[in-house]
């Protein structure tokens, strides 16, 4: 057990919180795109950590995560927007998106708790597809989704008068909105972050543990798997519920594009090249992954000004490409991700030991 | 209080057109060690798989402790207190061997999601009794001084005993050992054999899968014999020993 009151990580943790409370001013001199994509980092930071509980703990392996995030992001959107004439307050949607994604986390649970592996991968890959395009198509007849159109209008996060959208004097000080979203997001991000980890040193934690260790085994000392499994699947889909519903909020905007294939991809590659079943490395995995795509695009197409002369490569491609490259290094040299647990690590780079008596 | 245990009623199981099983009829007295022994083949495994729910028999069922065992249940089996080791050892390898043992005590505990969110008080309180029994059961293995290791990491007599401390945390009535001294030179099988007269002496009847006739038949109070899915001979070892039946099908000349 860390002591968390020494002075030494007192220090450490003072650091922390100055470097989080300056970081958007910090980010903002840059334009406050750089702050939107800082609260990106953050949302992904949430739905990392949602898949982290159903991969990296429970060894499930899903790829259509994303319909989660959907679940939540539509719920916010049709509840708190002139689409359905409804504007429900914060503290109903974010339980409410919660709560939709974990059902829905349940929906796909069930009939894939005899499925390991490749076979679940699949059939979560179809599940998060099917989302998508009921999405896209559920215009007709009765218009509830407004198909690829998308929603529009949706409103901000509004804690009383106190809304998060727009520029607004706080404390002497003007915040942009984008500023004022890092902050909750941080705070939300906090409270995930707990949330997880305590998870994970829990008793439900332990049992997840067992399960991607050795099913039968897990069986066999009383857990429950098929429980044990759904809940995983619930919790995890309810961290994308809440980030989907932030999403919404703060785009003011969702349509179907935005929770395609690629974005479950994306969370999993987080949760993988971070470190699966690590939360510090989750997280690492999370802000690294959200910036380098960004990076790259403003740094493309200058350096091969500088190199060439010219534009040799289309920046998009180019971006796409340095990143999938980067991927493939970080899998070839660090398999166990850039910040794996102690344990997982050593499971990795060594040879088992082998005791022979 | 019945004195019997757990009652196997003409339990059946065929996997295509091999019958693994037919009809084995047996009961286990309470506080006694049972040995169930047999060729490699002859269905102890699958016997074992039945009566903890892995497989579903074709016919037949357990009575366990007046409690009709409902099949292809295994959590069920755990709960009821059953619990069991695997004859390929079936550890946590990438758990430490306490928490190999804490997982033990799933069933006995019940703190879910929001306990673990809001670490309330009963929370906190169950999750050190479970590390403090967990510990108390690492000492009672005798390996406390690996607590820390990955399972994994563990010697081979070392993952035996963790995989004997687990299925006790789960405070069983019944501990189903399979094969538990196989792989292990002498001086680890003796240490073993004390180990299940512990057990015994503790209150928790066992029955004991196992190759070692001399282990089996010092040990036991009772043994029974299966041979191509049936079973031979039930009684005593000193009986089992010189039944000719056995002796053909098993012991050798």
């Amino acid at each position: 057990m860390k002591n968390w009151l020494s002075p030494k990580s007192m220090t450490g943790i003072a650091l922390i919180a100055i470097a989080l409370i300056v970081l958007p001013h910090v980010v903002g001199m840059g334009g406050q795109a750089w702050v939107r994509i800082l609260n990106f980092a953050i949302l992904y930071v949430f739905l990392a950590l949602g898949l982290n509980i159903v991969v990296g703990f429970a060894g499930l392996l899903d790829l259509g995560y994303i319909a989660f995030y959907a679940v939540g992001a539509y719920t916010w959107a049709l509840l708190a927007s002139p689409h359905f004439g409804l504007h429900f307050p914060v503290w109903a949607i974010l339980p409410i998106g919660a709560l939709m994604a974990c059902v829905f986390g349940v929906l796909l649970g069930s009939p894939t708790l005899k499925l390991r592996g490749d076979y679940l991968a699949i059939v979560t890959l179809g599940f998060g597809e099917i989302i998508r395009i009921f999405l896209n198509n559920l215009n007709s007849p009765v218009n509830i989704t407004n198909g690829p159109q998308g929603i529009t209008l949706i409103d901000p996060v509004k804690v009383g008068d106190f809304s998060f959208a727009g520029t607004s004097q706080i404390f002497g000080m003007t915040m942009t909105g984008p500023q004022k979203y890092y902050y909750l997001l941080v705070a939300l991000a906090l409270l995930v972050i707990i949330i997880n980890v305590r998870l994970q040193h829990s008793r439900i934690g332990r049992a997840w543990q067992a399960i991607r260790e050795d099913e039968i085994a897990a069986k066999a000392v009383g857990i429950n798997t098929r429980n044990i499994k759904l809940l995983a699947f619930a919790m995890g889909a309810s961290f994308g519920g809440i980030a989907g519903g932030i999403f919404s909020a703060m785009q003011g905007f969702v349509s179907p594009e935005s929770f395609s294939l690629i974005e479950s991809i994306m969370v999993l590659a987080m949760v993988v090249l971070g470190g699966m079943g690590h939360i510090p490395g989750v997280i690492l995995g999370a802000v690294l992954l959200t910036f380098l795509p960004e990076v790259l695009r403003y740094a493309v197409t200058p350096v091969q000004m500088a190199l060439f002369g010219k534009i040799l490569v289309d920046p998009e491609s180019l971006r796409m490409l340095v990143f999938g490259l980067a991927l493939v290094l970080v899998m070839r040299f660090k398999p166990a991700g850039l910040w794996p647990s102690p344990e997982r690590s050593r499971e990795l780079s060594e040879k088992p030991v082998e005791v022979v008596k | 209080m019945s004195d019997i245990l757990l009652q196997a009623n003409a339990v059946a199981k065929h996997f295509g057109g091999v019958k693994a099983l037919r009809d084995v009829s047996l009961s286990i007295r309470r506080g006694e060690v049972y040995g169930l022994i047999g060729p490699n083949g002859a269905g102890k495994t699958t016997f074992f798989n039945c009566m903890t729910g892995l497989y579903i028999p074709d016919g037949g069922g357990f009575t366990f402790d007046g409690v009709a065992l409902q099949a292809d249940a295994p959590h069920r089996a755990a709960e009821l207190g059953i619990a069991r080791t695997f004859q390929n050892i079936r550890l946590f390898g990438n758990m430490t061997a306490l928490e190999n043992v804490m997982v033990g005590r799933h069933v006995r505990t019940k703190a879910g999601v929001f306990g673990a969110m809001f670490l309330n008080r009963a929370t906190r309180d169950e999750e050190a009794a479970i590390r403090q029994r967990a510990v108390e059961l690492l000492h009672y293995v005798d390996i406390a001084d690996r607590a820390d290791d990955l399972a994994k990491n563990l010697s081979y007599g070392d993952q035996r005993r963790l995989e004997i401390a687990r299925a006790l945390a789960t405070e069983p009535k019944l501990l189903c050992l399979d094969e538990p001294a196989a792989g292990m030179n002498a001086t680890e099988t003796e240490e073993l054999r004390v180990l299940i007269e512990g057990i015994r002496k503790d209150g928790t009847t066992v029955l004991l899968i196992e190759h070692d006739v001399k282990l089996v038949m010092g040990l036991c109070d009772r043994v029974a014999v299966l041979d191509y899915g049936a079973l031979v001979i039930e009684d005593v070892p000193a009986v089992v020993q010189k039944d000719p039946r056995v002796i053909e099908a098993y012991l050798g000349a």
